[in-house]
């Protein structure tokens, strides 16, 4: 019965995109990564290629590690301390764990965006200006409005606040929260985004914004998103990987997956016997 | 759309410029010297208190060492009872001064006239006469007798000998003269004058003058206040934290309540003391700088630290535990008795220890209630004029003399020693009793 | 053999010491031996109440309402509290009354007519009666009236004695004789103690009420001799010419009020930047073990009481900022508003850094991720986000320290001066609020001259501020916390 649901959304959707993107690049790659919090192993031998400018989505059941795996590929696991990682993971085929490699540049190349939206106490425009300023990408003035301009219209949000921009960021709605976060991490011109559960605390005509704009986004950008709507992992991804209890167990093209699964693990999660 | 592309392409080889490096060293220096501000806040807080603690540790060790003289003593029967009458009355008023002064003469027999003797004299305690009295109407056959005695010296000998008056500043800048000085030396070289360890400093009554002076009153003092305070302020706190957290309705009254005792919490402690000046003393007549009131002001000062501990301790204690009592028939008062209060009594102990703690370090409110008078008696009575300890170090901070620092000091250090085991004691208490519900 | 004994065992005693004996209420008998007759009867009226309740079950205790205990406290409860409640009443009621017979008795041309100057023949009569002498030869009609108040204080002690005892033992059999196997004893008692619980509760804002009746009775007798005006704007404080007539001209406080500002001032200059730093610091980059030692650090700093930071502040900072001053060619007093400043703000540090601690954990982590995930560094993210986001929490922590600061008396009685100085260079002599009200009171005080009235027209200020302050940054405070919970 599921299994249709999203048989049916994988076939309703405008299929060709896909194909239209001609390159295959791995934007990155992740090798043998083991992740441990404390004694803990979160994530066991992973080995992942995510390909440049397509839309990647990490599925799986609650626990098994698809935000740790998220958060390995632009460091954020090293604000925790007991978090301890083994294994590679290079971005453009630079090792990101490397010595010489600084968290904060890899950080404005690879943005994110969480689960629950999470403005800054600050207005809008301060919300989004914040990135380019630390980041010295743009002056204050002309160069700033234009910026900031430019990313909330890419986040499709500009019609909404253009008026309101020196109102506070936390007065807007939930999923104008989102758009507010993901135009932040935009803002910043990253080559990655990483999206964990984006749409999780929103209401479904809010998600569908998102969905909307993370196809539109697509283009410029490669996208990494975690999941738990395998309706939304067929619409809005062109590869999907599933995670089951710290392991990977299966990638391949979005399609594929959820016609043909190959491991039994992942054909039943789809089908709605566990997870 | 490919406008935009370009755009991000462009912004995003920034990153990979040197203008980017270099800002980006920028913010890093930047990074650094917010953390070594952190580091350098904390380093400030250390060090402040290893001054602190290591100045009084440094100027007060030293009251646990008293300069004496060991003389022999004539006990001349002309000086003490020139009648020969042996009665106490008599003997207590012998001029025992003249046997100090004699048996010092005797070790320095170039001080001679009335001004060698003055000098001599000043370089001993009063209190050596008053001990050889005591002797001698203890022991009436040491009359007639020799008899080797350790006198105690005088302040300024105790403080020179100690170092804490400089040698080398001239005569008139310095408490000893130059022949003084040249006594001590000398008295010192023969073994006469010399530094003993002594606990007086802890078990005499206070003086009015440093070398003899004790801090035995004041810790009975103490201990009888905070004996007040604790005997009203946990019956009462823990009582009105039972009343709020178990049974009080929530209504407006009980908010009104909890506001008090919050905004009761901070109210400037010298502001009890003015309470109890015009409430206690002047209103309900109690009596001055008596013990009692002073234990009733400070219980009225820890009440809030009290209640809201014990409140912390009580909401601690799991629902279930008093759906279970409930459920087996208990009445709610003996749900609370029975098993919540004994479950949550080691969060009231810690609170009130650390409640008390800081009462016993309190001092200006008993200031207003006259505890700062000069007290030599050891209370006797929870209405006996009575003093503090730190109220004690108040006043001795207060006098001129060199010696009151080094027992100052030495307070000090009896009362961060009495601190510090309240503390242990109420971490210990913390940690034994931890529960994870 | 004696020698040595003398050596070891020697106790100086210290007769030369003025014995500075101090007027005492002599603790009347009647009332101590009234407290242990009703503590007897109490205990004695648990064992017969409980002892009746079994006898009337006759081993059958389920035909009881309530198990035998609760029929002890029962009696024992009205055994001890209506004869409690009596003495009470009386110990509050009978110096007024005694005072008033007695002032009846004396001929009506020795009774004052201005408030004053009969409460000053009070505390005659009350002196003579307890047999203080104030080294005058007392009038004779008034050391009658002691006399007399000496007699009725007897006769109305034995009287209490009786009626107690009396109250007691009624209470008691009426009390036992009340038990049969249905009496609720339990529901009885526990009522009563709820009673006492209520009443438990309410001793805070009895407490509160106290403190502001108190500071408000003596500050309006104060405001009937110096206006109001003068006080809040005049600017010199001088309390000790106010004997020599110029009242109204003696005290401004305004010079009172700048100093305390001034040194809070200070302390906050000291304690803020500090005491913040260390809580970000402890917060978001110490390493567990660099924690467990700064932690404890600040908490002793946090207990020592304040009297050893006085003496700090006098002994060591005061020295060494002359000598810095003089070496740099400044006029340093030596009771410098910096020096206690200093010091207050050393002891204000852990204060400020425990608050501002709780209200740096209140920022939830998801903002931090946010900025991290934009690439901004600890102390971008710090700056940018977590102290503008924890500054209501943080605005709240700093005015309860304020307030903690213009309370703080033992630091600035050792350490700053009495001279009422209208000044705002750190370098000189200040005073504060704290320090005239210390140094005025010391217990002993007539409550009729300006210059003990003026102190509580000082505390009234004192509570007034303090309380603002404290309430305001409760408010804030509890605020931020439900902004994020
Ligand atoms: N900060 C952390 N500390 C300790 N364990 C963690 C932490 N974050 C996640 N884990 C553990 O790692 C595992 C994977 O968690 P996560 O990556 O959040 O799963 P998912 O996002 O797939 O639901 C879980 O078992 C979780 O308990
Ligand atoms: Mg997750």
């Amino acid at each position: 019965m599921r299994l249709d649901n999203i048989q049916m959304s994988v076939a309703n959707r405008q299929g060709p995109a896909v194909r239209a993107i001609p390159s295959v690049n791995n934007k990155i790659t992740a090798r043998d990564v083991n992740v441990y919090y404390a004694t803990k192993r979160a994530l066991k031998d992973i080995n992942l290629d995510i390909e440049e400018n397509r839309v990647t989505a990490l599925i799986g059941p609650s626990g098994c590690g698809k935000s740790t795996f998220l958060r390995c590929l632009n460091r954020m696991n090293d604000t925790i301390d007991i978090c301890r990682i083994e294994g590679q993971i290079q971005l453009d085929s630079v090792d990101i764990y490397a010595k010489a490699i600084d968290t904060v540049q890899l950080r404005a190349r690879v943005g994110m965006v969480f689960q629950k939206p999470n403005p800054f106490p600050k207005s809008i425009y301060d919300n989004i200006a914040y990135g380019p300023r630390i980041h010295g990408l743009a002056q204050r003035g002309a160069e700033m409005d234009e910026v900031v301009r430019s990313s909330l219209e890419r986040a499709g949000l500009w019609g909404e606040v253009k008026d309101r921009l020196k109102e506070p960021g936390t007065g807007l709605s939930g999923g104008q929260q989102q758009r507010l976060c993901i135009a932040r991490a935009i803002a910043v011109s990253p080559e990655v985004i990483l999206m964990d559960e984006p749409c999780s605390a929103l209401d479904p005509i809010a998600t569908a914004h998102i969905e909307e704009l993370i196809d539109e986004l697509r283009a410029s950008y490669t996208i990494v998103i975690v999941t738990h709507n395998m309706q939304q992992a067929a619409r809005v991804s062109q590869k999907t990987a599933f995670f089951h209890l710290g392991e990977m167990v299966e990638c391949n093209d979005t399609e594929e997956i959820f016609t043909n699964p190959r491991d039994e693990r992942t054909q039943g999660y789809i089908t709605g016997r566990y997870g | 759309m490919t406008d935009l592309a370009q755009e991000t392409v462009l912004r995003r080889s920034v990153y990979k410029s040197e203008a980017f490096e270099a800002q980006l060293r920028r913010r890093y220096r930047a990074e650094r010297r917010f953390q070594l501000a952190g580091i350098a806040s904390i380093a400030f807080a250390a060090v402040m208190l290893v001054v602190l603690l290591t100045t009084i540790v440094l100027n007060g060790y030293t009251a646990f060492w008293q300069s004496r003289f060991d003389v022999e003593v004539f006990f001349d029967p002309e000086a003490i009872t020139p009648s020969g009458s042996r009665e106490p009355a008599v003997l207590s008023a012998g001029d025992y001064p003249a046997l100090v002064r004699e048996a010092l003469l005797a070790e320095l027999p170039e001080a001679t006239g009335r001004d060698g003797r003055r000098a001599v004299m000043e370089m001993v305690s009063s209190a050596a006469a008053y001990r050889l009295r005591d002797m001698v109407l203890a022991h009436p056959e040491l009359i007639g007798t020799r008899l080797k005695v350790s006198l105690l010296a005088s302040d300024n000998t105790d403080q020179f000998v100690k170092g804490h008056i400089p040698r080398a500043v001239s005569e008139d800048k310095r408490k000893v003269s130059d022949r003084q000085v040249e006594w001590i030396d000398r008295l010192t070289a023969r073994g006469v004058l010399a530094s003993h360890f002594s606990l007086d400093v802890l078990t005499q009554s206070n003086s009015r003058q440093p070398e003899q002076a004790g801090m035995w009153g004041a810790v009975i003092g103490s201990v009888m206040t905070m004996l007040v305070t604790l005997g009203m302020a946990v019956p009462i706190g823990v009582a009105a934290a039972v009343y709020l957290e178990e049974f009080a309705p929530k209504n407006r009254w009980t908010d009104i309540i909890e506001v008090n005792i919050n905004n009761l919490a901070a109210v400037p402690s010298i502001v009890f003391g003015l309470l109890g000046l015009s409430m206690f003393l002047d209103f309900f007549g109690m009596p001055r700088s008596s013990a009692l009131v002073g234990g009733v002001v400070l219980a009225l000062m820890t009440l809030p630290t009290i209640i809201i501990a014990s409140r912390a301790a009580l909401k601690a204690v799991p629902p279930s535990i008093r759906e279970a009592a409930l459920g087996i028939g208990a009445s709610p008062l003996q749900v609370v008795i029975h098993h919540v209060l004994p479950l949550a009594a080691p969060g009231v102990l810690t609170g009130t220890i650390l409640g008390l703690a800081r009462a016993l370090g309190e001092t200006a409110p008993l200031l207003l209630i006259g505890m700062v008078a000069f007290i030599v008696d050891v209370p006797g009575s929870l209405s006996d004029p009575s003093t503090v300890l730190p109220v004690q170090i108040f006043m001795w901070a207060d006098s001129p003399e060199r010696g009151w620092i080094e027992r100052t000091s030495a307070a000090i250090m009896l009362l961060l020693a009495f601190l510090i085991v309240m503390n242990a004691v109420a971490v210990y208490l913390r940690k034994r009793f931890e529960r994870r519900w | 053999m004696l020698s040595g004994l003398f050596l070891i065992g020697e106790r100086e005693h210290m007769l030369s010491d003025l014995f500075f004996f101090i007027g005492e209420h002599g603790q009347p008998m009647q009332t101590t031996m009234l407290l242990t007759v009703i503590a007897v009867l109490t205990v004695v009226g648990y064992f017969l109440g409980r002892g009746r309740a079994v006898a009337i079950a006759g081993g059958r205790l389920s035909t009881l309402h309530s198990v035998p205990p609760y029929h002890g406290f029962f009696v024992a409860l009205w055994a001890g509290v209506p004869a409690l409640l009596l003495l009470a009443v009386w110990v509050s009621c009978e110096g007024p009354v005694i005072m008033s017979l007695v002032l009846a008795q004396l001929p009506a041309a020795l009774i004052p007519t201005d408030h004053q100057a009969l409460t000053l023949l009070q505390t005659d009569i009350l002196n003579l009666a307890a047999g203080v002498s104030n080294g005058r030869e007392p009038d004779p009609a008034v050391a009658d009236a002691a006399g007399l108040y000496n007699t009725l204080h007897m006769v109305a002690e034995s009287c209490l004695l009786a009626l107690g005892s009396a109250l007691a033992v009624a209470g008691l059999t009426l009390a036992r004789r009340q038990i049969r196997g249905d009496l609720r004893a339990r529901n009885r008692v526990e009522a009563a103690l709820n009673v006492l619980l209520i009443l438990c509760s309410l001793v805070a804002i009895l407490t509160t009420v106290g403190i502001v009746l108190s500071l408000l009775f003596q500050a309006i007798q104060f405001f009937t001799m110096v206006p109001l005006t003068d006080f809040l704007f005049g600017l010199h404080w001088n309390p000790q010419t106010a004997f020599s007539g110029d009242v109204k001209g003696s005290f401004g406080a305004v010079p009172i009020f700048t100093g305390t500002l001034l040194i809070t001032v200070i302390a906050m200059v000291v304690a803020v930047p500090i005491g913040l730093m260390s809580a970000v610091y402890m917060s978001e980059y110490a390493a567990p073990t660099v924690r467990s030692v700064a932690k404890p650090v600040l908490e002793i700093l946090a207990g020592i009481p304040t009297v050893v930071y006085g003496f700090f502040a006098a002994l060591t900072m005061a020295p060494v900022i002359r000598d810095v001053g003089t070496a740099l060619g400044l006029e340093v007093s030596s009771q410098s508003a910096l020096a206690a400043g200093v010091v207050m703000g050393i002891m204000i540090i852990p204060f400020v850094s425990s608050l501002s601690d709780d209200v740096i954990n209140a920022v939830p982590q998801a903002l931090r991720d946010g900025s991290y995930g934009l690439g901004a560094t600890r102390s971008e993210t710090i700056r940018e986000i977590v102290l503008p986001a924890a500054l209501p929490g943080i605005v709240g922590a700093v005015m309860l320290a304020i307030s903690r600061a213009i309370g703080e008396t033992m630091i600035v009685a050792m350490a700053a001066g009495l001279a009422a100085n209208l000044t705002a260079n750190p370098l000189a002599a200040v005073t504060t609020v704290t320090v005239q009200i210390a140094a005025t009171i010391r217990g002993d005080q007539e409550f009729n001259s300006p210059k003990t009235l003026s102190v509580f027209g000082l505390g009234l200020v004192l509570f007034i501020v303090t309380l603002i302050l404290n309430v305001i940054a409760l408010r804030v405070v509890q605020k931020y916390r439900e902004k994020y919970d």
